[in-house]
């Protein structure tokens, strides 16, 4: 550092001179008064930090860099004056600004005239007029300084680049092996995932694999390495797997996720999740794709199996009804307009007997061995059989041609059960019944076909067993309209929609009304005037015939009362038909009773009408009801005498006051047929009379339609007639004018 | 204030010298030689637009030394240092220590070569460290080990963002981002704030700030120019050291100049506050 910079001249005059001569040697330097002295130094100083302001960025304050200066001025005038002159130590001075940061170009140009000028001259050395060596010191320090300054300022040049360069290097190393280390995490992602992971490129060419897409696949790196992406294309694949390809390999979608299946290298299926998505360099171009595809066959096969089982019935593996109805309800969407489809509803005949008696092992087994038979004589494309509950199966005929073909599968069903079938020991003789359905498809619904197949069977099971039922829509419309009256005819009854005519009963001695026969009818708001028979036999079915007769009873007692009011001894006596059911009824005495007391009428003048087999071959306790009656003063008529069985000989132990003989005996009557016919009719009903009579009956004789017949009828000795030739039944005010 | 706290930073994952940064442009300005030629040429074509940006950068780092001697005269000890740049001269410790030199001061930047250069030249310096992370994630910055390790929040701390807030975008919420350190300062701390402006009072108009914002948008900081208005609302919940938001050179300046004296020199603001 402190060797003389070449090209600086050596100093070769003293400035011993008379002017400096006072002012003392270096020893003097920096006294009080000296030119090192703080007056002068600092003015120094002062100059000089003003020339350079703002030339260099140094870490001081205005006064702090005249401080700064001032030192170096110090040193500057000391080696100025020196004797003798050395100007090495202004090298440190130059030095010494680099280290204070005055590095700006411009601080050392300023700093160089400075010296030239005010240097030599606040220090008075132009006084004396030799200025020759002044000049000559003062270059030697300018140069010393210069040199000095510019030494350092390159040493600490190259220090500061070669620092800048050290850290950048140390920077990249850093950020390098930050890269290094994330790329080595990234690596292990991929190397160790579970999920499988290929890079391809945009050509679909397959680059990197990790190990469980190996794995999973079954091909080495190196072969796979061979393939393209689309020579894993999978004939099920959804078309829209390989159009989403399409578009991510075009650039123009940056990833999707389909479900999707592979075939291993050793042929086997599996099933994915796979996961494709595009990566672009810098630029957006299109570079590679990467693929994650997850295994998800052992998930799939549970799914399967899963849906397998919701769709089948776990003891025959037969379709069960879910699926059944699935078919069905596709068989309709696709059927079209012309499409038929058929079914066979088919249940075991006495199984429930099977299960009871030889345990529910043996009875799943039949079920088992029914479903294998049904599956062999059936089962063909299009057709589907299914368990859908206890011993039920059904047959769907998807696509059935005519109501023949389920004819032909269910004639094919009843002849495969003919043979027993053989449960551990036992040979299980069963048999069938099926209720078919077969109709097109349009205008009608899966529901509708099912419930005709279930009425179908119904009719099947009921017309007796081993037989098959084709749906009839007539007699459904038949059944429909029954059910519908049994069903509304409660609220009928409260709605006052039923109603009594009366038909006279006549003496036939003198053609004098002596009673009236109520019959009820129905005044049905939906299929008109219904007469008895459509309407009777069905109340005795569910019973309420119950509640009906008791309200015929009321209605007729109520009218017969208005009768017995006007006519007195006159009033005709009124006479109800009892159901068979009714005369079970334990209340009927009770409310026969109640309702006499009720409106007032004279038991006498109720007369109940009961059918021969109501009142014959029946246990005690109608006949007590009878006898009761009876007591009461109400008096009981056997109606439709002759067409049961007539034990005549039980007669007398009956409490009977009538007999009504059966129309089709008076038919007899009516004829002046030559075949003699009416002759034997006349002695059948002439012996009636007289058995009747001999126990104390009266006879009353029904369908009377003519006059020839009133008038044998009388001969004969009957009692009373009733019938068109006196009245048809009619309203009240008929009878009200026939007494009047 | 937004509170909103997000993932780190990610910082710069290369070191790319074939961009400019705002670190060694600065050195460059302060007549250092730790800079490359990119950094060199987008120093001179921005002095050819504002001649006098060299200048005033030195401004900059005048003010910062003026702060620090500021702060230590209201007796803070700690000094966290936000874009503390390359170490080229009058660094903050140096500035400190002269004072006392029992101060710490730990330095943060997201330049890389910076920091490594920062981590090299003090090393054998004691309580004095390095933190690489951005300034924009204070959590990271004050939970760091090396501010855990060097400062104690409980006391005052002098938290500098001297020329380096201006490289945040307001899509950054530097308001925000300024709340989040005041929450962690104890009462009597300070924060010091130099930022870049393009208000159009001085010779630097709009226009030339302008374009010297686009030659920084190649490097690796983009420049956001602040009015007064903004700068001073940046230092909101603090209370403003006296003369408040001024000119640069204008923060209590050494010697006692003329409102004329540098009329050529606003290019940014400055302003301490402190936390009450
Ligand atoms: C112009 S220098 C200022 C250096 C020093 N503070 C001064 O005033 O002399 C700006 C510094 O801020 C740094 N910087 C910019 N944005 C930053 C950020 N978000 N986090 C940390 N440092 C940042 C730059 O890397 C650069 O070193």
């Amino acid at each position: 550092m402190s060797r003389p910079a070449e090209g600086i001249p050596e100093p070769r005059h003293r400035l011993g001179l008379a002017a400096l001569a006072g002012r003392g040697r270096e020893t003097a330097v920096g006294g009080e008064d000296g030119p090192c002295g703080p007056d002068v130094v600092g003015g120094l100083a002062a100059a000089w930090a003003e020339a350079v302001a703002g030339t260099s960025y140094v870490s001081m304050s205005r006064s702090e860099i005249e401080q700064h200066l001032a030192g170096l001025t110090r040193q500057l005038v000391t080696a100025l004056l020196a004797e003798p002159f050395d100007p090495t130590p202004a090298r440190q001075v130059g030095a010494a600004m680099v280290a204070a940061h005055f590095t700006g170009t411009e601080t050392l140009n300023r700093t160089v005239a400075l010296l030239a000028t005010e240097l030599p001259a606040r220090l008075g050395l132009f006084r004396d007029g030799c200025q020759g060596p002044v000049v000559e010191r003062v270059a030697a320090v300018q140069g010393a300084l210069a040199a000095g300054y510019a030494e350092a300022l390159r040493q600490r040049t190259l220090d500061e680049q070669e620092a800048i360069s050290q850290a950048v290097f140390v920077a990249r190393d850093q950020t390098e092996q930050a890269l290094r280390a994330s790329e080595a995490r990234f690596r292990a992602v991929f190397a160790e995932a579970a999920i499988g992971i290929g890079v391809g490129d945009m050509a679909g060419r397959i680059l990197e694999a990790n190990a469980s897409l190996l794995e999973m696949m079954g091909y080495s790196l190196e072969e796979l390495r061979q393939r393209n992406v689309r020579d894993f294309m999978h004939p099920e694949d959804a078309a829209s797997v390989w159009r989403l390809y399409d578009e991510l390999v075009h650039g123009q979608r940056d990833h999707f996720r389909v479900e999707k299946r592979f075939f291993r290298s050793d042929g086997e299926v599996i099933w994915t999740h796979l996961t494709v998505s595009l990566i672009r360099d810098d630029r957006g171009h299109p570079t590679y794709q990467v693929a994650m595809i997850e295994d998800v066959t052992d998930r799939h096969l549970l799914q399967e199996r899963l849906r397998y089982q919701a769709l089948h019935d776990p003891l025959t593996g037969l379709p069960n009804r879910a699926l059944f109805l699935d078919r069905l309800s596709r068989a309709f969407e696709t059927g079209g307009r012309d499409g038929r489809v058929g079914l066979c509803y088919l249940d075991l005949d006495g199984f429930k007997v099977i299960n009871d008696s030889l345990g529910h092992d043996v009875g799943d087994q039949l079920l088992v061995a029914v479903g294998q038979r049904l599956d062999a004589c059936v089962s063909a494309p299009g057709r589907l059989v299914a368990r859908i509950g206890g011993d039920e199966f059904i047959i769907l005929v998807e696509r059935s041609g005519s109501t023949q073909d389920v004819v032909v599968i269910a004639d094919h069903v009843l002849a495969a059960l003919e043979a027993p079938i053989r449960v551990g020991e036992h040979e299980l003789a069963v048999s069938a019944s099926i209720g078919l359905v077969e109709r097109p498809v349009h205008g009608t619904t899966p529901a509708d076909v099912m419930r005709d197949a279930d009425i179908t069977l119904y009719w099947a099971k009921s017309d007796g067993k081993a037989k098959w039922a084709l749906f009839d829509p007539e007699r459904n419309a038949r059944e429909v309209a029954r059910f519908t009256l049994s069903a509304t005819m409660p609220a009928a009854i409260e709605r006052g929609e039923f109603y009594l005519d009366y038909q006279p009963l006549v003496r036939l001695s003198d053609g004098q009304l002596v009673g009236a026969e109520a019959l009820v009818r129905w005044r049905h708001p939906e299929f008109g005037l219904l007469a008895p028979d459509r309407f009777i036999g069905l109340a005795e079915e569910t019973g309420q015939i119950v509640p009906l007769g008791r309200w015929v009873l009321r209605e007729a007692c109520r009218q017969a009362r208005l009768w017995q009011d006007r006519f007195g001894q006159r009033a005709p006596f009124i006479s109800v038909n009892l159901a068979v059911r009714q005369s079970r009824d334990p209340s009927l005495v009770a409310d026969v009773a109640k309702v006499l007391a009720e409106t007032g009428v004279e038991p006498g003048r109720l007369q109940l009408e009961l059918t021969e087999s109501a009142v014959m071959g029946t246990a005690d306790e109608p006949l007590d009801a009878l006898r009761a009656l009876s007591a009461m003063g109400v008096r009981i008529a056997i109606d439709d005498f002759g067409t049961g069985y007539s034990n005549l000989a039980y007669l007398r132990h009956l409490p009977v006051h009538e007999l009504k003989i059966a129309g089709s005996f008076v038919e007899g009557l009516r004829a002046s047929a030559a075949d003699g016919s009416h002759v034997v009719d006349a002695r059948i009903v002439g012996t009636l009379v007289s058995l009747a009579h001999a126990l104390g009956l009266g006879v009353t004789a029904e369908g009377v339609e003519t006059e020839a017949q009133a008038r044998r009828l009388d001969d004969i000795g009957c009692d009373s007639g009733q019938g068109w030739y006196f009245a048809r039944p009619g309203p009240p005010d008929q009878i009200t004018r026939l007494l009047s | 204030m937004s509170s909103v706290t997000t993932g780190p930073r990610p910082l710069p994952a290369q070191v790319d010298l074939d961009r400019p940064s705002a670190a060694r442009v600065h050195d460059y300005w302060l007549g250092g030689s730790h800079n490359f030629a990119v950094d060199r040429e987008l120093a001179e074509r921005a002095e050819r637009i504002v001649p006098e940006l060299p200048a005033a950068m030195r401004e900059y780092r005048a003010f910062l030394r003026r702060a620090v001697r500021f702060c230590l005269d209201s007796g803070v000890r700690q000094f966290l240092d936000l874009g503390s740049g390359i170490p080229t001269v009058g660094n903050v410790h140096e500035v400190a220590r002269a004072v006392d030199p029992a101060v710490r001061v730990v330095y943060v930047d997201r330049d890389p070569v910076a920091v490594s250069h920062s981590r090299v030249m003090l090393a054998d310096v004691p309580d004095v460290d390095v933190l690489h992370a951005d300034l924009r994630d204070p959590e990271r910055v004050l939970d760091s080990p090396e501010v855990a390790g060097l400062l104690d929040l409980d006391h005052p701390v002098a938290v500098l963002m001297v020329s380096s807030l201006h490289f945040v975008p307001d899509s950054d919420d530097p308001a925000g981002v300024i709340g989040r350190y005041r929450e962690a300062m104890a009462p009597g701390s300070h924060l010091v704030l130099a930022h870049a402006t393009g208000d159009s009072d001085a010779r630097l108009v709009g226009e030339q700030a302008a374009r010297v914002a686009a030659l920084y948008r190649r490097s690796a900081d983009c420049l956001t120019l602040r009015s007064r208005a903004e700068v001073t609302a940046l230092l909101t919940g603090f209370a403003l050291v006296e003369p408040g938001v001024t000119r640069v050179p204008d923060w209590r300046p050494d010697t006692p100049r003329t409102a004329d004296e540098h009329p050529h020199r606003n290019i940014g603001y400055a302003g301490v506050g402190r936390r009450v």
